[in-house]
């Protein structure tokens, strides 16, 4: 019976309540407890920059990318201003673009309003998620599947953004420090996790090097002209270095 | 209005939202309209990608060369050494990332007792 639902791609009420809870426990899994855990990483990072947990719950919840969060955070905590913040935001919300896209023939049908929910939950560990389990889900489930995937992944980083946040506030200093310090150490092993090609090994070194550089030339704007410069440095030299092997091999 | 109200008053709600709207939520609904004629591993993704990654390394080590509350309180070389091992960690452990993030704030914990 439900193949044929699936044939005519239209869940009852009753199949669509399983695809959720399907798509809830398919987000009860190892990369959800690393995201509660980099959520209380930036909860702590919140806190210690002076943010209200309520700003921070709601930061979580309405970027829902940590990166964006925490250059906003950090930004605004450095004194720099709301415009040159935004921009860097920007650039780091660029990547989300063809992620959507890329995920799009997975949930292609459904009604507009629940598509437009499931782009909010497109970030990197949902859209990992969703991408290595959605294929082998009905196509006429897959966008409801999603929305429980993408919805536990949201419950557990505004729980974790909460426990860090409080953390940081009642542990002794030696421990907050630690805490403090998972971001930027989850965002550099992440990155280095995610490199495939020489491009994204060098865009990583190029990055690291050049960031505090411009970070004493230019505050504010260091993080923007960082992604710009030191990424078309990284995409071209990686273009001429595989251009460069492809010619060794012939 | 200040940073620090922009950080912690409600009003700061509202300017987190129209961050968000504005400067962050349009990629992902661009990427639910272009739906067609553009391809998710066209060259000009390749580039957006290498922007991004090299933007969030930069923040990385301004967050820890440069930071700006409790983690001031740490040296640099116990920060730069921390790093160092996580990243040691994650590549003998077989690139496993909870085991490099875990290790590496492990490490600064182990620095600051040890410096005590």
């Amino acid at each position: 019976m439900n193949t044929l639902d699936g044939d005519r791609g239209e869940p009852t009420r009753g199949r669509g309540l399983q695809a959720f809870s399907a798509g809830l426990r398919l987000s009860l899994s190892t990369p959800a407890a690393i995201l509660l855990g980099s959520a209380a990483g930036f909860g702590a990072l919140a806190n210690d920059a002076g943010m209200s947990l309520l700003n921070a719950v709601f930061m979580m919840g309405v970027l829902f990318a940590l990166p964006a969060q925490v250059v906003m955070l950090d930004s605004l905590a450095r004194g720099g201003s709301l415009i040159a913040g935004g921009l860097a935001v920007a650039l780091t919300g660029v990547r989300l673009l063809p992620m959507t896209l890329s995920m799009l023939p997975l949930l292609r049908r459904g009604r507009l309003r629940w598509r437009i929910l499931a782009s909010h939950y497109i970030a990197v560990t949902a859209w990992l998620e969703g991408m290595r389990h959605l294929p082998s889900v009905a196509p006429a489930d897959r966008l409801t599947t999603f929305l429980g995937i993408g919805t536990g992944m949201f419950a557990s980083s505004l729980i974790g953004t909460a426990i860090g946040f409080q953390l940081a506030g009642s542990v002794p200093a030696s421990l907050a420090a630690a805490l403090l310090f998972l971001t930027p150490i989850y965002f550099l092993l992440s990155l280095m996790a995610a490199a495939r090609q020489a491009m994204d090994g060098l865009a990583i070194v190029i990055g690291a090097l050049l960031g505090p550089v411009l970070y004493l030339l230019v505050p504010g704007l260091d993080l923007f002209l960082t992604g710009i410069i030191g990424g078309t440095a990284a995409y071209v030299l990686g273009k001429k270095l595989s251009a460069f092997e492809a010619e060794d091999d012939a | 209005m200040t940073n620090e109200a922009l950080l912690s008053s409600p009003i700061g709600l509202l300017t987190l939202a129209l961050v968000a709207i504005i400067a962050h939520e349009p990629f992902r609904w661009l990427g639910l309209y272009l739906g067609h004629g553009l391809e998710a591993d066209s060259e000009i993704f390749v580039w957006v990608r290498a922007v991004a990654t090299a933007l969030v390394a930069g923040l990385v080590t301004r967050l820890v060369m440069f930071p700006v509350g409790a983690l001031e309180g740490v040296a640099l070389w116990m920060r730069l050494g921390a790093l160092a091992s996580g990243i040691a960690i994650f590549f003998i452990r077989g690139r496993h990332l909870g085991a490099g993030v875990s290790g590496g704030a492990a490490v600064l914990l182990i620095f600051q007792y040890a410096t005590q």
